[in-house]
Formats: structure tokens, sequence, C-alpha cells
């Protein structure tokens, strides 16, 4: 009978492999338990248990607290990203268009005091303090995928909350048909935002039943701490079934408003980047394939790209939200 | 024994730097420095230390591709330096520069072939229709084919020197499309600021060239 049929060592992700220190572990404890010391030792391994809901920090920043999210999609068994590739390889154009520039850069980024208005189409417009948009909900680790639309991916730890709890404080109106997220151009502190690469400053939007979609987040922090600045700190959107380039970073104003928002890429070339983005293997960018992707750190530099997949995989908690949509035209 | 004795002038005006056979062995590896870096980074990300940061295959693209064009930059301004400084022994290194060129563009095909494409043919024939820097940047290679397969003596001595140099002018054309390749290629970040330097080095190396024959077809030669 095919189920109960022993597959051994076969393992869909290598995350699933109990690690070498996890299962010597368990060998000491029962070593313990034999010779009658185990109390002591039960107390830490309990604890150490409940440290394992999270990923482990990086060591960087201050640590940023949170519990593992328990809502569909919300942590992928795949193995993160490491923190030097998810800090040192970013698109954040206001730093530079060179990968390794905003980390190099992006220290002059003032997070503090910070600010984020609503504004627009709500019962409740305000200007949130970024101290007081930390505590609006209770902070969860979502494990996402991030597939580029450059063909690249990362798996990251990301620390925030849904963008449905802002949403549902502020109360859109009826005439809330979008979500738009203006995000920081200061030429003091962003030594690019004066170059003509893109209109400044960064524009990005959502449909509003997208940005209500449990999946969309607004993120805080990754790998257990505050954001790095070159990743959008202190605040930046992350939508996981779109491509990277649609979560804003540095957020400063999110909107509410009736017309689909003018983002800055579809403003650069509307023939290359389209409003929603969804990653989708079927629809290629004019000029690459977007069926492959080469996940960073993970597939070495002969290995065969690895395929991408609809909605980034995301299709079970997204596509209902695309249900009839032709996604070759809306793009 | 004794030593041959050299003629009395050539003892007392030692050889310029340019002609001795070390300044080509200089020039060689000089040129094979920046694939000996590449190539040491892949053999170190294979084996698991990675010095070509996050994306190394991406690293390995992007860096053999701009050292084609440095190197062509390179070689189309071995001509103009010649004149200018009136050091004709300079033409002694346009051969080897060339062929370089040509190594470093096959190196940066096999790059893209290899760890972007797999090696899967079909796939690479598809990907270079369908994407027009691709095209651009192959048919770039294609034509520096027939100048490396014609660049040694008895090449230039079958077709005469009259053809060959008309052959060779198609180099003008494979400086222009891997420009273009380039421009195309950064065009996805509206980032032009490395193509433009580029764009300015060329233009002036043809620029030369064109003031150049203006001024000899006055000059009636």
């Amino acid at each position: 009978m095919p189920f109960l049929r022993d597959n051994g060592f076969n393992h869909p992700f290598p995350s699933e492999i109990t690690p070498r220190t996890a299962y010597e572990g368990r060998r000491d404890l029962l070593k313990l338990l034999g010779t009658g010391v185990a109390g002591a030792a039960l107390a830490s391994w309990a604890a150490r248990d409940a440290h394992a809901q999270t990923i482990a920090r990086a060591g960087k920043l201050a640590p940023l607290a949170s519990v593992r999210s328990t809502i569909s999609g919300g942590a992928t068994m795949e193995k993160p990203t490491a923190y030097i590739d998810a800090t040192g390889y970013n698109n954040f154009y206001e730093f530079g268009t060179d990968k390794d520039d905003p980390a190099k850069n992006a220290h002059t980024l003032k997070t503090r005091p910070w600010t984020v208005a609503i504004e627009g189409a709500v019962k409740n417009p305000k200007v949130y303090d970024i101290e007081e948009l930390l505590k609006l909900a209770p902070m969860e680790e979502r494990i996402y995928r991030l597939r580029c639309v450059e063909g690249w991916s990362m798996v990251i730890p990301w620390i925030g909350y849904s963008l449905a709890e802002l949403i549902r404080k502020v109360e859109p109106t009826g005439n809330a048909k979008f979500v738009e997220f203006v995000t920081l151009a200061d030429p003091k502190t962003m030594p690019f935002v004066d170059s003509r690469v893109l209109e400044w400053p960064y524009v990005e939007g959502l449909r509003i039943d997208e940005a209500m979609n449990p999946l969309a987040l607004l993120a805080f922090g990754m790998y257990g701490e505050v954001m790095p600045n070159q990743n959008g700190a202190p605040v930046r959107a992350v939508l996981p079934w779109k491509y990277g380039f649609k979560s804003g970073k540095s957020i400063v104003k999110i909107r509410f408003v009736e017309k689909q928002p003018a983002t800055s890429w579809v403003k650069s070339a509307s023939n290359e980047y389209g409003f929603y983005s969804n990653v989708n293997p079927e629809v290629d960018h004019p000029r690459w394939s977007q069926a492959t992707e080469r996940r960073i750190g993970e597939d070495g530099i002969f290995a065969k790209k690895r395929p991408t997949l609809m909605f980034n995989g995301y299709g079970a908690q997204v596509a209902s939200l695309y249900a009839g949509m032709d996604l070759k035209k809306n793009f | 024994m004794l030593a041959p004795t050299r003629p009395a002038a050539a003892a007392a005006r030692p050889r310029p730097l340019l002609l001795r056979p070390t300044a080509k062995v200089a020039v060689f590896v000089l040129c094979l420095l920046p694939f000996a870096w590449l190539l040491r980074g892949a053999i170190l990300s294979v084996m698991g230390t990675n010095v070509l940061g996050a994306n190394p295959a991406e690293t390995l693209i992007r860096a053999t591709g701009d050292w084609t064009l440095r190197l062509l930059c390179i070689t189309l301004a071995v001509t103009p330096l010649r004149k200018l400084t009136k050091q004709p022994m300079l033409a002694r290194f346009r051969r080897m520069l060339g062929l370089f060129t040509f190594f470093y563009g096959c190196v940066h095909f096999l790059c893209y072939s290899w760890l972007d494409m797999g090696l899967v043919w079909g796939d690479i024939v598809r990907d270079i229709v369908k994407r027009p820097f691709i095209l651009v940047g192959t048919s770039a290679l294609l034509l520096m084919l027939p100048l490396a397969a014609s660049s040694f003596n008895r090449a230039i001595k079958a077709l005469g020197p009259a053809r060959w140099q008309a052959l060779h002018r198609a180099v003008y054309a494979v400086v222009l499309l891997g420009l273009l390749h380039f421009f195309w290629m950064r065009s996805a970040k509206s980032n032009y600021a490395e193509v433009s330097v580029y764009a300015v080095i060329i233009a002036l190396l043809l620029g030369w060239r064109v003031v150049d024959w203006a001024q000899s077809r006055r000059r009636g030669d």
C-alpha cells in the first residue's frame, strides 16, 4: 500500500530534516534521564523549544519580539536566506541602483522621528507616529518567499502585522477603491533621489481587496530584529505574491483613493511593468522569461534555475482576488 | 665562452620598452588577470566560499560582458594612441587585444548560456530571438568571429591587405552593437550612468577616426 511505504530520507525541503544538533541533543537528554540529573536539563530543553518558534536573531540590530504567524501561507518551511545576502543584495534605488549600494549608503536614513500619514477616503485620517504603529497590533513572524521581477528569489522571516489591521482602524469609506503607498524621498539622506532613474517619491499601490488580504504585511523588522535601513526601515509593505518592487519601503504616507494610483514603475515603463505585477511564470517580462528563478544563496552557479510558481506559490490565498481576470492583459 | 658581441649602436641605445618581447608577455598577463580573478571566484563559489557577492552567476555574466566592452575600447584606442603619441610600435599589441576581446566575448556568451540558460540550446535559441538585447549581443559576437579567424599572418596575406582591412572595419559595427547591447540591458533600470561613460569613450574613438579620415582626404593621400 503506497501510504505505508517508508519514504526514508526523501524530504521535499531541506528544512524538514532534523538538524544534527537537535537529534544529538535528544540523545544527550536520554543519557541524562538515565543518570537522574534530568531536571535542570529538561528546563533548558523546554526553553529551547519555545525559542525555536521564531527564527534566530541576526545579532546586528535591536530585537523585535514576535510570535510565529498562524495564518495560511504565513510561514514557509523553506530555508531562510542568509542575513548577509538579504541585507547586502537589495533594490532600493533611493540609495543607488547597484545591488550593494543600499547596504553601503542607507546608513544616512533617519528612522526617528518618523510618521506615517493616513489620508484620503477614510473615516479616521490620522498621522501615526511610528511608536504608535508598532503597538497597533501584535507582531507576527511571517516567513515569506520573495520573488524579484529580475528573476531571483529569497526567503525572508519578516516581522509585522497584516495591513488589514491598520485599514480596519482607519475605516475606509465606500470611495476607497485603491490604496496608495508613498515612500520617503529625502534628497538630504537619499543620494539617488536627485537622479532621473525614476520619478520620486516612489509610489506603489494595491486594490483595496488586495490590501485587505491577510498575507499583505506591514513589516517593521526581519530576522528577529528591527528593519535594517537598506531593507526599508522603519516600516514597509511586503506582498509575497507580487514581484518585490510592489512592496514599498520606508513608507511615509498611505492614501485611500478612488482611482488606480499611478505607480512609479508603470509611469516609467508601462509596457514592461503592470499595476498588478503578480508573480506569474506564464507572462514573461518583455525582455526576459519569468518561468524560472535563482534562489539566492541556495542554488549553486551551475544549478538549473528553479521553476517560478504562480502567485509565487500563494495561489491558495490570493488567486480568488483575480477570478475572471485576464492575467496576461492585467500583468 | 665569449658572449656574441653586439653592434655598438644597439648597445648604446637599449631597445625601447614597447619593442621588448617581455612587453607582449606583460600585456598578455594583464589581459588574463580579470579572467583569472573570475575563474578563481567561480571555483571558490562551487566549493562553497562566496567571493562574488550574493548572486555569483549574475556577477560572472556581467563582469565578463564588462571586460569584453573594455577590451574592445582598448583595442580601438591603439590606432589613435599610436598616431597621437607617434609610437608606431603600439601597433604590435593590437592583434592580441582584439583576440582577447573575442575571448572575453566568448566567455561572456558561455556564462550566459550555462549559468543563466543551463546549456539548454533550444531555450537559448528561443531566448536570443525573443530578447532584442541578447540578439544584438549575439550578433556582435558572431561578427567578431571572422575577424578573429582572419587574424593570423597567412590570412592577411591570403586576403590581401586592402580586403583584410575592409573586413576588419566590421569592428566598428561590433562596438556599436556592443554598446547598444549594454544600453538595452541597462534600460531596465533606466540606469545609463555607466553606459554613457562607454558611449563617450566610443564616440571619441570613432570621432577621432572620422576627423583623421577627413584630414587625410584633404591632404590628398
